[in-house]
């Protein structure tokens, strides 16, 4: 008997959880009755590396935000007894208003996972989600209200931080990213951090050679070239070469009627040249949806030197709009690529983003999409 | 002191309505509300030990934001639910 119980697709919308479920061919897909109904869930993740422990950020219109946890692939919940925090008496009064990001810890550190919060906290357990506590090298940090630019939380949901990345090859180097603040790196597990922006655009900042202050959408290391990153963000696409220490704007070699706005960016499991964005309208006043109303997934196998528009099975004409965690990849040969909108559809492709068809519509927004392929129950 | 609870806040109770706990102040009932449902006060109150922005609390018929406000003498305590939009 296998142990992989095939590829699974975690739902996070504003109104709950739903998963989908493929057949061996990821050809046809089933989608599950909603969990969690009524929840806000900005984040579903399976741990990849026991592949049955989920945890799934959860808040309400009226109730405080939590973490719940499921090691049945959501038939039971569980809370976590200590859900992200700020520590009492905070200094700057913080209080958790959501967790927006859940991130594995490395994989020698089995249990450890990271969280994200809004306003910007950095949050980490040790018991696969059971107990949580403020890592306080980034919360507590001199420079944190000024590299979080609070309480000002200029962005339109408030602030949030996301994509916490650990370094496959040493878990105490890290990656966060605020919106708005910018790109943050630790070399020492947490307990001291420095901006990591130099080349990133930030057309809504006076200086236009800032060290903080940007707005990366969304932030990716390649696991098999740990030294590349690429990052959607609001101002464009970037890859950076760690050594070089500064970022790239691959995105000018997008089209220019098409630009390279947007949120999220994902990579390919193997190759690390090749990446697809989805590209959204920023001009004027920024829509944010499918420029000119034509979807389209965009995908680079250079590294971001050229791009290649993808969009046979997609509407001809669609106002699309998809959210920094509401793309992703899986693992297969080829690899199936996955997005989900605002306007609760999920699109997918199992050749690479070549073609797409829809696999999930009537869902409310979407918030996240994340691929898990979960051990047989 | 009988505390009602609100249907976000049922799957806490077990789906009970309203509970009976002890305490002399709004924050005493929390706690205790607490120590039987693990997870419930803290949905209702931030880390600051601040009512969350759309949970109300009554002492009979009072809104009250201070926790530390007396329950002495009240016929009951409610937990609601603010409007919270869509």
């Amino acid at each position: 008997m296998s142990d992989r119980a095939g590829d699974v697709l975690l739902v996070g919308t504003r109104k709950g959880l739903w998963i989908l479920r493929a057949d061996d061919e990821r050809s046809s897909w089933t989608v599950s009755e909603p969990q969690l109904l009524g929840h806000i869930v900005h984040h579903a993740v399976l741990d990849p590396r026991d592949r049955r422990t989920l945890l799934l950020s959860d808040r309400t219109g009226h109730l405080g935000p939590t973490v719940f946890r499921s090691t049945d692939l959501g038939t039971t919940w569980t809370e976590a007894s200590r859900p992200p925090a700020f520590t009492t008496g905070d200094p700057h009064g913080r209080s958790v208003k959501g967790v927006f990001w859940l991130a594995p810890g490395h994989a020698d550190e089995p249990g450890a996972w990271y969280a994200g919060g809004s306003p910007q906290g950095l949050f980490r357990t040790e018991d696969s989600g059971d107990t949580w506590a403020p890592v306080s090298g980034w919360n507590d940090h001199p420079l944190w209200s000024k590299w979080a630019e609070w309480p000002i939380e200029g962005t339109p949901d408030g602030s949030m931080l996301h994509s916490v990345i650990v370094d496959p090859r040493d878990p105490s180097h890290l990656y966060i990213a605020l919106s708005g603040g910018g790109v943050f790196e630790s070399t020492d597990a947490g307990s001291d951090w420095l901006p990591l922006n130099q080349g990133l655009a930030a057309d809504f900042l006076p200086d236009p050679d800032a060290e903080y202050g940007h707005d990366p959408h969304c932030v990716r290391l390649h696991p098999l070239a740990p030294d590349r990153l690429y990052q959607q963000n609001h101002c464009g696409i970037y890859r950076m070469e760690r050594d070089e220490g500064k970022w790239q704007r691959i995105g000018d070699n997008m089209p220019r009627d098409v630009g390279d706005i947007g949120f999220p960016i994902e990579l390919h499991p193997r190759d690390p040249d090749t990446a697809w964005v989805f590209p959204m309208d920023g001009t004027d006043v920024w829509p944010r949806t499918s420029p000119d109303g034509r979807p389209a997934v965009y995908a680079t196998h250079d590294a971001g030197v050229s791009w290649t528009r993808h969009d046979r099975g997609l509407p001809d004409r669609a106002w699309f709009t998809v959210k920094r965690q509401a793309m992703a990849v899986d693992e297969s040969d080829p690899v199936g690529v996955y997005f989900g909108t605002t306007s609760g559809e999920v699109w997918a492709s199992r050749d690479e983003g070549a073609s797409w068809t829809s696999i999930a519509t009537h869902l409310p927004e979407i918030y996240a999409v994340e691929h898990a392929a979960p051990a047989d129950l | 002191m009988q505390v009602r609870i609100p249907t976000p806040l049922r799957s806490y109770t077990g789906q009970q309505k309203a509970v009976d706990v002890d305490g002399s102040t709004v924050a005493d009932l929390l706690d205790a509300l607490d120590a039987r449902f693990p997870g419930i006060r803290f949905r209702v109150v931030d880390e600051q030990d601040r009512l969350r922005t759309h949970m109300r609390v009554f002492v009979d018929q009072e809104s009250v934001d201070d926790l530390s406000t007396p329950v002495e003498g009240a016929q009951e305590v409610t937990i609601m639910q603010a409007l919270s939009g869509g």
